[in-house]
């Protein structure tokens, strides 16, 4: 028996037809019909609603829950066009192999970049509203009145004239059967009477009783474990082990080597990790065997000072305009690697036969799962299943590489019985895919008035996209690795100059929650401090002038500073640091309030964010998106760094690479300030803001710049 | 063989004694509420009461829990029920990805045993788990909410 959640009804798969022209984003449109048979009278209206005799409403989520929400929020969008009962919802997540069986009808199936709700939106807006259109058309056909006659509500088909009411229940498999609207209408989302509102999420039950949702809680027939070492030097490969060491151990099956790493399978996990604690691997540790945090930092610092770099923004002349200015800023700011740490570590479940290659696994993205499982057994996609399951955090870390899946696979594939491959905690934090170490070089100059007429930023760091997507780059250069400093970047400098040179280490990168934000954000929001700070002026009211043609943001660090009440004192002994980072399509604004003892003891004592999302789907999952974000921002600021030696991740557990716990959380208010009129995304937004917040507190505090991360490894006594 | 009751019922077990109890509950007995996180009782996620003390499984041997009395989340409300704290988790919305919540659960349950009405320097001091979506506010007063149900 296996928990994974599986489509309502497994014999639509097979025979659907597809209708339209197919959205811009490349698959056909999700209203395509379904056909029309319909055992126990439970009818797929299109792919993403499924309606039972009894009113129930399936809504069927093809993004990964990583406890962003979106298992809630998406199915609101749904419902909200569809008209249907809320209280009769439930979702479900349609399978990566089912969507390539239907030629994508429920599209990209990622999760990543903010994107859940407004990378589909529209098309799962129309899906619910096409639906209503058909259970409409059903119900007026029943009649023989026009469908214009009638209208939905809370499940309930009504046909004015005459009163006459029918359930959805009642016309599905009717309506199954019609063809879909071309062009279905939308509300205005000023009408939304669902969305918009703070609904409880629908897998809080689940979470709180234990239920086991998890690939970790995965349990198939027959079903080994297995637990892996991996070469610790990133690069390198087992050359050689010894297993008669491990010889009739009990429990243990087999010794798998991988590419870069030695798996033992046994009849438990606990025996097979000590028996793979056990077996001594000699490694082949490659080129970078030697390769410490320090060279790395010298790597970055020679990309500062390199002459040439890739231009990524440029407006008016800075150098030109450097030489009229009247006060210089220069500052060199700097980032550690940071890994994900995941509360559910790395694993995935593999049943490997002639016919069928089957995974059970946490990821960000089934479809990538389902090409990483292909690709490990050598086989055609067709000949794979993935079952999704919930995910024990995910922070980028399960999307855009699936290495355990691949892993599990070659040892299930080994072994011909279903394997569960479960990394330790140490596995996990020193084989990521982390989040780069970065460097930039700023020099500002400021007019008579304080306000910067010319700005030059140097960033360096390694590339995300050329080492993971570099059919992503636009002629050799990484864009993204300036985000925050590119596009995003408002305030009005009339002469600035962006460039990035990438620097390219042993250590993998990855994208970690806000990706090249998180760096940038921190870089960005301090130095304009530092600006702030030598114009003698108030950070707030600097970045105001700098903003003073740009409404949108203006509100948003408006909304900020009065809700932390700016212009009055802090409490004694309390200062304020303010930031404000647009990414991902939305703004977020943070004013942090922070006390620094006689000793340098740090105390973040409240923590105020004013978001603008444009819409909001669920207001109160996007406030916890803000609240997650902040703690994640936080753990980063104060404890956050991953670091090298010999070619190795030094930190392995909780103990050495710390993570906030109840102690240190501060107050956190968070004020939803939609503008409308765009959809930005929640989930990464509210990370960035963070830690220049704090850093800018500690300044108002202490005098003291903090100019590299994390604060843990820095002296907070005043200056 | 150890030999414990679990949820209300004796079990005995056939694994090597020096088994931490988490891998017994998850892989020997299918109570997979009860979740992995660190292995060196860092981070709360295995949190399981062994005689009505909030204990983290991933760091005791089997046979440790000889003769014990342990609880689990799937045991944590014998009757079918919602425990109380089970009830202000969803009052308040906690959970977001939910992988540390069992343990949460668990931490808190005994917390309140122990002290029915906790200040919050009582909750920093007791509940020391890890959330790494950073629903600690939210716990926070979920916790307060228990103690008044």
């Amino acid at each position: 028996m296996t928990n994974a959640p599986r489509l309502t009804r497994r014999s639509f798969v097979a025979s659907v037809a597809t209708l339209g022209g197919g959205l811009a984003l490349g698959f056909r449109l999700p209203t395509g019909s379904a056909p029309a048979s319909a055992a126990g009278g439970i009818a797929e209206v299109n792919a993403w609603v499924v309606v039972e005799p009894d009113d129930a409403v399936v809504i069927r989520v093809a993004r990964s829950e990583m406890g962003q929400g979106i298992t809630t929020a998406l199915p609101m969008l749904v419902a909200e066009e569809l008209e249907c009962e809320w209280n009769k919802v439930r979702a479900e997540f349609p399978t990566a192999d089912e969507n390539l069986r239907r030629h994508r009808a429920w599209g990209d199936m990622s999760t990543g970049g903010s994107r859940s709700v407004r990378g589909s939106q529209e098309y799962l807006r129309k899906a619910g509203a096409a639906a209503r259109e058909m259970l409409i058309a059903a119900a007026a056909q029943q009649w023989n009145v026009s469908a214009a006659e009638c209208q939905a509500a809370k499940s309930v088909i009504t046909h004015k004239p005459s009163g006459r009411t029918l359930r959805f229940g009642e016309v599905a498999e009717a309506a199954s059967k019609l063809q879909p609207p071309a062009e279905p209408r939308l509300k205005d989302p000023k009408d939304w009477t669902l969305a918009g509102t703070p609904q409880k999420r629908l897998d809080t039950m689940d979470k709180v009783t234990g239920k086991p949702i998890f690939g970790i809680d995965v349990r198939v027939p027959n079903m080994l474990y297995a637990a892996i070492v991996q070469c610790p030097v990133f690069g390198g490969t087992p050359k050689s082990y010894d297993e008669a060491k491990i010889r009739g151990l009990k429990g243990v099956r087999r010794v798998v080597p991988l590419p870069n790493a030695v798996a033992v399978v046994a009849d438990s996990w606990w025996r097979a990790k000590q028996a793979v604690d056990a077996l001594p691997i000699a490694w082949d540790e490659g080129q970078s065997g030697k390769v410490s945090s320090a060279d790395i930092a010298g790597l970055l610092r020679a990309g500062l000072a390199v002459p040439e770099a890739a231009v990524v923004r440029k407006d008016g002349d800075v150098e030109a305009a450097l030489t009229k200015a009247t006060k210089y800023v220069e500052a060199e700011y700097a980032a550690p690697y940071l890994a994900h740490a995941t509360m559910e570590p790395m694993n995935c479940t593999a049943h490997v036969t002639p016919n069928q290659v089957e995974v059970w696994v946490p990821t960000q993205s089934g479809e990538g799962a389902l090409a990483a499982a292909a690709a490990a057994a050598e086989v055609a996609p067709e000949k794979v299943v993935v079952h999704k399951t919930m995910l024990g955090g995910g922070f980028g870390r399960r999307g855009a590489v699936q290495d355990y899946v691949h892993q599990a696979v070659l040892i299930a594939k080994a072994v011909g019985q279903p394997v569960k491959l479960l990394w330790t905690r140490e596995e996990d934090i020193r084989h990521d895919f982390y989040r780069p170490a970065a460097m930039v070089k700023f020099t500002a100059g400021l007019d008579p008035s304080g306000m910067p007429i010319a700005w030059r930023v140097r960033v360096t760091s390694p590339s995300i996209f050329a080492t993971l997507l570099p059919q992503r780059l636009v002629n050799g250069v990484d864009q993204a690795a300036a985000n925050g400093f590119t596009d995003e970047m408002a305030y009005d400098v009339p002469n600035y100059h962006v460039d990035y040179a990438m620097r390219t280490t042993h250590v993998p990168v990855g994208f970690w929650r806000s990706v090249n934000h998180s760096q940038n954000g921190y870089f960005r929001e301090c130095f304009i401090d530092e600006m702030a700070h030598a114009a003698g002026q108030d950070p707030y009211q600097y970045r105001r002038r700098l903003l003073s043609k740009d409404p949108v943001r203006l509100a948003v660090l408006d909304a900020a500073a009065r809700t932390a009440k700016w212009d009055t004192p802090a409490p004694q002994g309390v200062s304020r640091g303010i930031a404000l980072v647009e990414a991902y399509g939305s703004l977020c604004a943070q004013v942090v309030e922070a006390s620094v003892g006689d000793k340098g003891q740090l105390k973040v004592r409240r923590v105020v964010a004013a978001l603008d999302s444009g819409h909001v789907v669920n207001p109160a999952i996007l406030q916890s998106q803000v609240e997650s974000g902040i703690v994640y921002g936080l753990t980063a600021a104060l404890y956050g760094a991953i670091t090298i030696e010999n070619g190795r991740v030094t930190q392995g557990n909780f103990d050495d690479y710390e993570m906030l716990r109840m102690a240190d959380m501060p107050m956190v208010e968070t004020v939803l300030v939609p503008s409308g009129g765009f959809w930005g995304g929640g989930g990464e937004v509210a990370v960035p803001p963070l830690a220049p917040a704090l850093c800018n507190a500690i300044f108002a505090a202490t005098g003291k710049r903090i100019r590299s991360l994390p604060l843990k490894d820095q002296d907070l006594k005043r200056v | 063989m150890p030999r414990f009751t679990i949820n209300g019922h004796t079990q005995q077990v056939d694994v090597d004694p020096d088994t931490p109890l988490l891998w017994v509950l998850r892989d020997t007995l299918g109570l997979t509420g009860t979740r992995y996180g660190c292995g060196i009782a860092q981070c709360g996620a295995c949190t399981v009461h062994i005689d009505g003390v909030a204990t983290r499984s991933c760091s005791v041997p089997v046979n440790a829990a000889e003769g014990a009395q342990v609880t689990t989340i799937e045991g944590l409300s014998p009757n079918g029920d919602l425990h109380p704290v089970q009830r202000a988790w969803i009052a308040h919305d906690v959970p977001q990805c939910g992988y540390c919540q069992s343990g949460m659960i668990m931490a808190v349950a005994a917390l309140l045993k122990e002290k029915p009405q906790p200040t919050d320097a009582d909750i920093d001091a007791a509940i020391t788990n890890i959330c790494r979506c950073g629903t600690y506010a939210r716990i926070r007063a979920a916790i307060h909410t228990a103690a008044k149900a």
